[in-house]
């Protein structure tokens, strides 16, 4: 097979091994353990996947964040999306990822489809729009899910259906917004995280700007990473970098870019102006495991009222408690270790899930439950890698 | 669900329409390039897709200069193993 550029030259073992060797004599100089927490569920998959949490000094501790937009929708919305798909005369078209979690009663989207719903899973926003104008006859809601790296898919959708005129097309949105729950995470008494591995697709869009509150009001190192196995462990020994240099305990924490090749300061502005255009903030949104965060969620703005599914039907709103036997919510603030949950594996399985977190290939269980499962003690005593 | 897969424009079909035709791993696909518009695609380069869209232009020497600050800090330190009997 052809190298693949980009991919490949991320993926190099030998250069892999040196970049651990500068991790563990910087983390000797360490006053204290440093618990990093890696927010996007891309870069929680790349770490199973590549098991680097086994590979790093003990004095390290990866945290997984709330990254995963997946993971994070509460079980109301997930109610409200099964009552849209149940509505007569309409097609509901989403992502792979959403069609297996389950709502309130473990009752999923793909469920709904086996017992009759006209339910679609689709690569792109894009795609549901062209259902809609392919079949008149329907009644077309795309469920939208995703952080400000999705969002900008679904503004141009939003404004092609606006131009084109298609009027059996609407948006049942579920966007949100990453600096709220980063915020709560940071406010939140509880908390030990040290320092970010910021979500390097988020920033295509939002900039390393977006993410200068987290040194300049918290006092947090955050490095923006790419998702490779050498960009994470690049980040770790930037951050690194920075505790041990004092500059962080010196009040000079910064936003590093690990990601220069897909990542800019100011992001993408054609589609930060998208996001203005098409959507407004959220007084409040719900998140699994998080609760109510102020202004984290996106709906449409008024001037797209016509196109949005929670304006053309009375969708139920009702808020659902997360179920009771899952800890989907210590687990998505880093306060719980995924196989730790005592749900983890028996329960809650990737093929019967219980919590969000073990449904989509990205949600911190099912990343841990597909690559072993094993915490670090026991993947060590179990023979792991040079320690 | 942020995934962005790295793919090369081969070709502009139209340069009035916002889309691409990108090849990822010698697969063809449409993209639409509505994101990049101040970019000025041109085909042979590189770009993230996200659910069927250019969602950022990939920059050659910048990542090239990330491999290069990767073997720096590599080389960087000495090697803990070197002397130790097989390791």
């Amino acid at each position: 097979m052809t190298p693949r550029r980009h991919v490949d030259e991320f993926r190099d073992p030998d250069a892999a091994r040196a970049l651990l060797r500068t991790i563990a004599t910087r983390a000797e100089r360490l006053d204290d353990p440093l618990a990093v927490m890696e927010v996007c569920g891309g870069h929680t998959h790349t770490i199973y996947r590549y098991g680097l949490e086994h590979l790093l000094p003990d004095r390290i501790e990866l945290l997984h964040g709330p990254g995963c937009p997946v993971c994070v929708i509460p079980r109301g919305r997930l109610d409200d999306a099964l009552w849209l798909a149940d509505q007569p005369g309409v097609t509901l078209a989403t992502f792979g990822d959403l069609m297996r979690v389950p709502g309130s009663g473990r009752h999923s989207l793909l469920d709904a489809r086996a017992q009759g719903a006209d339910v679609r899973f689709v690569y792109s926003p894009l795609d549901a729009l062209e259902l809609a104008r392919t079949h008149p006859d329907r009644e077309v809601v795309f469920v939208a899910i995703g952080f400000e790296t999705t969002a900008p898919a679904t503004a141009v959708t939003v404004e092609r259906a606006r131009a084109l005129g298609v009027r059996n097309f609407s948006v049942f949105c579920n966007h949100v917004t990453i600096e709220p729950p980063l915020r709560a995470l940071c406010d939140g008494g509880d908390s030990r995280i040290g320092a970010f591995i910021a979500p390097g697709h988020v920033a295509t869009v939002i900039g390393t700007r977006g993410f200068e509150f987290l040194p300049a009001e918290y006092g947090r190192p955050a490095v923006v990473t790419g998702f490779e196995p050498l960009d994470i462990l690049q980040a770790l020994a930037m951050l690194l970098e920075q505790i041990v240099s004092g500059a962080v305990a010196a009040g000079r924490a910064t936003v590093g870019n690990q990601y220069g090749r897909a990542v800019r300061a100011d992001g993408n502005p054609t589609a930060l102006a998208l996001l203005r255009r098409v959507f407004a903030v959220r007084e409040a949104f719900e998140w699994r495991g998080l609760g109510v965060i102020p202004h984290s969620g996106l709906r449409l703005a008024p001037a797209f009222a016509d196109l949005d599914a929670e304006v053309r039907f009375r969708v139920p709103g009702a808020r659902v408690a997360d179920p009771a036997a899952c800890q989907c919510g210590a687990v998505l603030t880093g306060r719980l270790a995924p196989e730790r949950c005592r749900a983890f594996g028996t329960a809650c399985t990737p093929d019967h899930p219980i919590g969000a977190c073990m449904v989509s290939p990205e949600g911190a269980c099912a990343a841990a439950f597909g690559f072993g499962g094993l915490d670090r003690a026991t993947a060590r005593a179990v023979g792991g890698p040079e320690a | 669900m942020c995934l962005g897969v790295p793919a090369e424009v081969v070709e502009l079909p139209d340069p009035t329409e916002p889309r691409a035709i990108v090849a990822v791993a010698g697969v063809r696909r449409t993209v639409a390039t509505d994101l990049l518009l101040d970019e000025g695609l041109a085909v042979g380069d590189w770009v993230l897709v996200h659910v069927g869209f250019a969602l950022a232009r990939l920059d050659a020497a910048e990542a090239a200069r990330t491999l290069d600050e990767i073997r720096r800090l590599g080389a960087d330190q000495p090697n803990p193993f070197d002397g130790a009997a097989d390791v």
